[in-house]
C-alpha cells in the first residue's frame, strides 16, 4: 500500500508549507483508492504554538469529510509541516493519529520545502509505518 | 426508537464500512458503550487505557459538543443523532515525549555514565580544582538538567552560568520575542535580536557560551495541561516567571512532580529567592496561601524594575540550582531571601512546611494542576476585546477617543501615570493626576464634560475609572490598552516604554 499524489497536490502541500513557515500548515487529503486528487488547505488553530504544533478543529473536519463526499471520493487523510525539523512522525502527531489515514508531512527548512513522507498509524497505536509515497 | 452514532472516515474500517450505526442507550456514554460492544476494534481508539474518552475524540449530541453538555452523563431521546467528529493535530518533535521516541534522555542521568572531554577539562578548569566540586562534581553537573521557566530578567542570566557551569542540559520555555524593552536586563538577548524569538536567540547566546551542553526549547507557555510533562525531563525547575498564576501553577507542578523550584522573584529594587518543593521544605504555597487580589501588586511592565536586580536574584537562583545537582553546601530550603538594592541589605525570614498546605501538606487538597487564572481571580477577557469593539460602556479606544478629539468634542484627558512616565510620552491636553493623588484631588476635574482616564497599559486607569465613579463623576470612561494602544494605533510617533 502507499499513498500517490498528483503534481498539483503534491505542489499544493509544498506551497502551502512554505507559505505558512516558520509556522506549521495543515490541510486534508482527499481522493479515492489510494490517490490523493485534491487537497483542502485548513487554518492552523492550535493554541500551543504554531510553530511546533498544529490542531484542526472539529467544524473544519467535517467540513473536509463533507468536501470529500461533494466530489464522491473519500477522506484519505491529512498533511502537515515540519518548520526546520525532519519529515518524521512526533510523539505528538502518533498520540492524536486515527486509524486508516495516510499523515502526510513536509519537512520546510527556513522557508523552502524538502522532503515529504507519509505515515499511517500501526494497529496496536504503538507506532507509525512509513507508507510509499509516490508523486 | 434506536438512536444513531455518525462514524468518521478513518473508523469505518470498523463498523463494516458503515457511515452511520444504530444503537441504543439512555445516555450519550450508553450509546458509546453499545457502539464499542457491537464494534471492539473502535475501543482503543475512542478510550486511553484509563477508561476516559481520549482528548481528540469529539462527540457530538445533534451538533453540540457534549463537553458543554453533560459528557458523557448527557441524556438522550429517541430520534437524537450523535456524531464522532476527529481532531486532527500533531506537530513537530520538541515536547518531552519526543525524546522517548527519538530515544533521547528523559529523566536524570547517573553521573558515572558521563564523561569529560580533554577541551571541557579545560574549559571546568577552576571547578575542577576545587575538592566541592571536582570531576565527579563537574560529572553530576554534565548529568544534570534545568528547566528555566522564561527567557527574560531571571531566566537570562540564570541560564547563561547554567550554560557556563556545565549543565548537561538546560530547557527554556518562553514564547515571546524579543523587544527593545527587555535589552535593560535581559542579558541573553542583544540589540541585534529585537524582533527574533527569545528561543531562538537565548539557544544561539548559549550554544555560542558552551557547545558541550544539550539546549531543549519549548515555544509555549506552561499549562495546567503541559506542565507535567513539561517538567519531567528535568532535575531543577527555575521559575523565572512574572504573574501569580503561573508561579502557583509551577510550585503545584512541582510539589507533584517531586522536583525542586528554584524561585526568585523582583520588583523595582527588591528580589526575593528560595528553593521550594524539595520532599522535606516548604513550597511556595506554605508562604502565600492565597494569590493577592488581581491588580493589587503590580508587574515590572507595570512598576519598572532596576535593570541589575534580575542579574542578582537570576545567579542566586542558577547557584541554588547548582547546589542542589552537586548536593554540597546549604541550600535555600525553609529560608527565604529577600534583597534590597537600594539599601544594598540582605535579609532571610524562616519558612516552614505547612502541615495544612493544600497541595504539599498532610492531607494535601489540591491534586492535580488546576485553573489558575481562575485561582488568581482573573477573569478571561471578554471576546469583544479582540475584535477592537468597546467591551463596556466604561470603557473607550484609542481609535474612538482620537476621533472625538477630531471632532472637536471637549473631552477631559486624565493621565494617571507617574510624572517621570509623563515625561516619556503622553496624549497631548491630557492633565497628569498620580492614581495615588487622585483622592484629594479629584476636586481638579470637571463635572460637566467627558473624562477618559489613562495609565500605560489600562491597569490603573480602570482603578481610577472605578474611584472617580464612587464619589460621584457619572462621565467617566478608562482608555482601553492606555498609552501604549494610542501610541500603537494613533501617534506612533511617540516613544513606548
Amino acid at each position: 500500500m502507499g499513498l500517490r499524489l498528483n503534481e498539483a497536490v503534491d505542489a499544493a502541500i509544498r506551497a502551502h508549507g512554505a507559505e505558512t513557515y516558520p509556522n506549521e500548515c495543515c490541510g486534508a487529503l482527499i481522493g479515492r483508492d489510494g490517490v490523493v486528487t485534491e487537497t483542502l488547505a485548513l487554518p492552523n488553530t492550535t493554541e500551543e504554538g504554531p510553530r511546533r504544533r498544529f490542531k484542526v478543529r472539529p467544524q473544519d473536519y467535517r467540513a473536509a469529510e463533507g468536501r470529500a463526499a461533494q466530489v464522491g471520493g473519500e477522506l484519505l487523510g491529512f498533511y502537515h509541516s515540519h518548520p526546520d525539523h525532519p519529515a518524521k512522525p512526533s510523539q505528538t502527531d502518533l498520540d492524536y493519529a486515527w486509524p486508516f489515514f495516510s499523515y502526510v508531512i513536509v519537512s520546510v527548512s527556513e522557508g523552502v520545502s524538502g522532503d515529504m513522507t507519509s505515515w499511517r498509524l500501526r494497529g496496536d497505536r504503538s507506532a507509525f509505518d512509513q507508507e510509499d509515497l509516490n508523486s | 426508537m434506536p438512536n444513531t452514532i455518525h462514524i468518521p472516515t478513518p473508523l469505518r474500517p470498523f463498523t463494516e464500512k458503515n457511515e452511520s450505526v444504530e444503537v441504543s442507550g439512555a445516555t450519550v456514554g450508553e450509546l458509546l458503550a453499545d457502539l464499542t460492544t457491537k464494534y471492539e476494534g473502535l475501543r482503543k481508539h475512542l478510550y486511553a487505557d484509563d477508561g476516559r474518552l481520549r482528548n481528540f475524540v469529539n462527540v457530538y449530541l445533534n451538533d453540540e459538543d457534549i463537553r458543554y453538555l453533560q459528557r458523557e452523563k448527557t441524556p438522550v431521546k429517541p430520534g437524537d443523532s450523535l456524531s464522532i467528529v476527529p481532531s486532527v493535530a500533531g506537530g513537530a518533535p520538541t515536547a518531552p515525549a519526543d525524546r522517548v521516541a527519538a530515544g533521547l534522555q528523559t529523566g536524570p542521568r547517573a553521573a558515572g555514565a558521563v564523561d569529560l572531554n580533554a577541551e571541557e577539562i579545560k574549559r571546568y578548569s577552576r571547578h575542577l580544582i576545587m575538592p566541592e566540586v571536582g570531576v565527579d562534581g563537574q560529572k553530576k553537573l554534565k548529568a544534570g538538567s534545568v528547566l528555566c521557566i522564561g527567557a527574560g530578567g531571571l531566566g537570562s542570566p540564570a541560564a547563561m552560568y547554567l550554560a557556563a557551569a556545565g549543565v548537561g542540559r538546560i530547557g527554556i520555555v518562553d514564547f515571546d520575542v524579543v523587544d527593545f524593552s527587555n535589552l535593560q536586563r535581559q542579558l541573553l538577548h542583544g540589540t541585534s535580536s529585537v524582533g527574533r524569538s527569545k528561543l531562538d536567540s537565548a539557544k544561539d547566546r548559549l550554544a555560542d557560551l558552551n557547545p558541550h551542553i544539550e539546549i531543549d526549547t519549548y515555544e509555549t507557555t506552561v499549562t495546567s495541561d503541559n506542565a507535567l510533562d513539561l517538567f519531567k525531563p528535568y532535575d531543577v525547575i527555575l521559575d523565572g516567571t512574572d504573574n501569580f498564576p503561573t508561579r502557583y501553577l509551577v510550585n503545584d507542578a512541582c510539589v507533584l512532580s517531586g522536583k525542586p523550584n528554584a524561585y526568585g522573584s523582583i520588583f523595582r529594587f527588591e528580589g526575593q529567592a528560595s528553593v521550594f518543593a524539595t520532599k522535606e521544605g516548604p513550597c511556595y504555597r506554605c508562604l502565600y496561601p492565597e494569590p493577592p487580589p488581581p491588580g493589587l501588586v503590580p508587574s515590572c511592565a507595570e512598576g519598572g524594575v532596576l535593570g541589575v536586580l534580575p542579574g542578582i536574584i537570576g545567579v542566586i537562583q542558577a547557584t541554588e540550582a547548582i547546589k542542589l545537582i552537586l548536593g554540597v553546601g546549604d541550600p535555600l530550603i525553609g529560608r527565604f531571601l529577600i534583597y534590597d538594592a537600594l539599601k544594598m541589605r540582605f535579609r532571610e525570614l524562616k519558612l516552614r512546611k505547612d502541615p495544612d498546605c493544600p497541595v504539599c501538606g498532610t492531607h494535601p487538597t489540591v491534586t492535580k494542576l488546576i485553573d489558575y487564572e481562575q485561582f488568581c481571580g482573573i477573569r478571561p477577557e471578554p471576546a469583544a476585546q479582540a475584535t477592537g469593539a468597546a467591551v463596556n460602556e466604561w470603557e473607550t479606544t484609542s481609535v474612538d477617543l482620537k476621533k472625538r478629539l477630531d471632532a472637536g468634542d471637549d473631552v477631559f484627558i486624565l493621565d494617571v501615570r507617574e510624572p517621570n512616565e509623563y515625561q516619556i510620552c503622553r496624549i497631548p491636553g491630557s492633565v497628569l493626576i498620580p492614581l495615588g493623588e487622585l483622592p484629594r484631588r479629584y476636586a481638579e476635574l470637571p463635572k460637566d464634560k467627558d473624562i477618559v482616564a489613562h495609565c500605560k497599559m489600562g491597569g490603573r486607569s480602570a482603578k481610577a475609572q472605578e474611584f472617580l465613579q464612587s464619589v460621584g463623576f457619572k462621565r467617566v470612561k478608562n482608555l482601553r490598552g492606555g498609552i501604549l494602544d494610542w501610541i500603537d494605533k494613533v501617534d506612533p510617533s511617540q516613544p513606548k516604554y
